[in-house]
């Protein structure tokens, strides 16, 4: 950290990233922030109406429920994928032709496309053409997720975590491999057990890998959109409706920009809020080291 | 152009947050700024500073809007100072 | 041995007693919990590919025996799903927009992305960790967020329904993870090659390009392969920014699922063929993904 050098001709490297990032994020964003003071009919009518959107949103009862599921739902997702990918990677083999096998089978789920993996879960889940959906009745569940609130939040959930546990998994699996062989011996000799070995040899080695991990899980939890859109399309009701689903349905369905602009905007702040917090102690983090 | 909606005091808005990057941009070259700790519970730099005093604004902003129905030009002094006193003193 | 399975405590305690030596009992422990742990690891691994194996199954079935029962081989063997994809031209035309829009975007990425990461590794600039924050919130924001003036955005400049369209969108987050992966593998590399480099005469492109860019080549593949995952999936932005021309694979599904009323064999023939470009791409970085993994900070 200390060898690099002060040189502000550096920003001729990153300007194009600025340049390129800059097109797609500030116009848009600047434009929303436009649309989100106005009542917009079409581009010649409208008419300035100040904070009144920002009100409505935020006293919105139907986004506090998003907003409450999205954060159950997040939180759910990490308790199980967390201490669920650990686990896969402390199963893989670190060595030879099982690992590299192991590892592209594991990341499998990854490079699937969100829509095709909502349909897998989609036909998966029917009792009549799906494997799980049939077992549930089999073992005598009476299991539905397109009528069932609570068997929609299963669904979704364990997509999640088919989904994402393998992005967890490979993090902790790269973490691991790079604790050098000298730490196990050491373990060996003093006859560490299994669980010592876990706790003072490897979790601490995985504390920045899962950081990133847990920092990616949450944002990409909270912006989830494809999977239950395709899945569950929000429903039943509204009871697998999350911010992104809320927000695209009001802006796009009902074509509301205003209030949809005003909705992207808090939703913007909380993402940038929650990121500057988990950026700030990562960044600690490395300077302590 | 037309179809970014305009209006002026998003025009303001936009055109204030640059004026104050070149101005921090300015004085970082003049004075370049070292890192310090004040009463916030993390060592900072003026831009650190500025961009925790602006997001906390926004936040501050929205519970006006929410909460109040007091004019919210209260609650833009109000951040005003607020940016004050963590420029200073963060 | 066959006893100490059914009795393990008292057959443990026996063994303290006998003085026997220490580590070929520890060995039998740590191979006892290496056999278990492959155990759960082909378990996971076939729950894993259970859902996948299941769609493969669809595919080769007719559509008459998806809905007559489940079986977990298709009893009349079927490839007419793929047949009718491949000979229909709004079918895999989407697959080749796909794959135009994200190579497209590979490129563009890694280009803008390798000087921007080595700036971030090696210099000191005016707002540098602002800049990297500000683009790590680009990664992180939702796209429902950006969807609403995107569709005018690319209106406007005459580019919507192209592919360097929805590449362009797609940057606004591979570039950042692609700056975010790089820099992890730059900071690895000892500043003293750059330092030695530019003793030597090099100048910075020559340097950059005939020194610096091999010893990364990993990386630059890991990244590659990153900046393909996350715009091979994502749906929302491809689908808004394009409507006949560029329309991608993701999109065309949706579409003609809802048109002709769940042609289930059809979707899952679409499926399986979405699966297998990630695949290939995978397997030429399969040594190096590991550290990709973890953005190459380990």
């Amino acid at each position: 950290m200390q060898t690099k050098v002060e040189n502000n001709k550096a920003w001729f490297l990153v300007m194009p990233v600025f340049l390129i990032v800059a097109f797609s994020a500030i116009i848009p964003l600047m434009t929303v922030v436009n649309y989100s003071v106005q009542d917009i009919f079409d581009p010649q009518t409208r008419y300035f109406v100040g904070t009144e959107w920002f009100k409505q949103v935020i006293l919105d009862s139907r986004l506090h429920e998003a907003l409450l599921r999205q954060f159950i739902y997040s939180l759910t997702i990490l308790t199980i994928e967390v201490p669920l990918g650990i686990c896969v990677a402390l199963m893989m083999p670190t060595k030879g032709r099982g690992a590299s096998i192991a590892l592209i089978l594991v990341a499998i789920p990854l490079l699937i496309p969100w829509n095709v993996v909502g349909t897998i879960w989609q036909i998966f889940g029917r009792a009549d053409i799906g494997l799980f959906g049939a077992f549930m009745s089999y073992i005598g569940v009476d299991y539905n997720y397109a009528s069932n609130p609570t068997d929609a939040w299963l669904t979704v959930v364990l997509m999640d975590v088919w989904h994402w546990t393998p992005l967890v998994a490979l993090l902790c699996y790269s973490g691991l491999r790079a604790i050098p062989e000298v730490y196990y011996q050491a373990a060996r000799i003093d006859r560490a057990s299994r669980w010592a070995v876990f706790r003072y040899i490897q979790l601490p080695k995985l504390t920045n890998v899962l950081i990133i991990g847990v920092l990616l899980r949450f944002m990409d939890s909270f912006m989830i959109y494809t999977e239950p859109f395709v899945l569950t399309g929000g429903g039943p009701g509204s009871s697998t409706t999350f911010l992104s689903q809320a927000l695209v349905q009001q802006a796009i369905g009902q074509f509301d920009l205003g209030p949809a602009a005003a909705f992207s905007l808090v939703y913007f702040l909380i993402i940038l809020l929650v990121c500057w917090v988990f950026y700030t102690t990562i960044m600690n983090m490395q300077k302590d080291k | 152009m037309a179809w970014m909606s305009w209006t002026l005091p998003t025009a303001l808005f936009f055109i204030g947050i640059g004026v104050i990057l070149v101005g921090m941009t300015t004085w970082q070259i003049l004075s370049p700024c070292v890192e310090r700790r004040g009463f916030l519970p993390l060592a900072t730099t003026r831009g650190d500073r500025l961009f925790i005093g602006l997001l906390s604004s926004a936040f501050i902003h929205l519970a006006f809007v929410a909460l109040t129905d007091v004019n919210i030009a209260v609650a833009t002094v109000l951040c005003a100072f607020w940016m004050l006193i963590l420029m200073r003193w963060g | 041995m066959t006893q100490s399975s059914t009795t393990p405590i008292s057959h443990n305690s026996r063994v303290t007693k006998e003085q026997a030596p220490v580590h070929s009992r520890a060995e039998r422990k740590a191979r006892n919990a290496n056999i278990r742990g492959r155990f759960g690891l082909v378990l996971y691994v076939v729950l894993l590919l259970l859902p996948i194996y299941w769609l493969l199954n669809m595919s080769f079935k007719t559509n008459t025996e998806i809905l007559s029962g489940l079986s977990f081989f298709p009893a009349d063997f079927t490839l007419e799903n793929y047949a009718k994809i491949f000979s229909d031209s709004t079918w895999y035309m989407g697959y080749v927009n796909s794959i135009f829009y994200v190579s497209m975007n590979m490129v563009i990425s890694l280009l803008v992305a390798l000087p921007a990461a080595y700036a971030f590794s090696r210099y000191r600039f005016i707002g540098d960790k602002h800049m990297f924050f500000w683009l790590l919130s680009n990664r992180m924001a939702p796209p429902a967020v950006f969807l609403l003036p995107f569709f005018q955005l690319y209106s406007s400049v005459g580019l919507f329904d192209t592919h360097i369209a929805v590449a362009l969108a797609h940057c606004i987050f591979t570039v950042p993870l692609a700056v975010w992966i790089l820099e992890g593998f730059m900071s690895g590399v000892p500043r003293e090659i750059d330092e030695t480099a530019y003793i030597d005469g090099y100048s910075f492109p020559k340097f950059f390009v005939r020194i610096f860019i091999p010893l990364i080549r990993s990386g630059i593949g890991v990244t590659a392969f990153f900046c393909f995952m996350f715009s091979w999936v994502e749906l929302l932005l491809a689908r808004t920014l394009t409507s006949v021309e560029a329309k991608p694979i993701a999109a065309i599904m949706t579409r003609t699922v809802s048109a002709s009323g769940m042609d289930w064999g059809l979707l899952a023939a679409a499926g399986v063929l979405t699966i297998i470009p990630g695949m290939l791409v995978i397997y030429f970085v399969r040594n190096h993904v590991a550290k990709g993994f973890a953005l190459g900070r380990v």
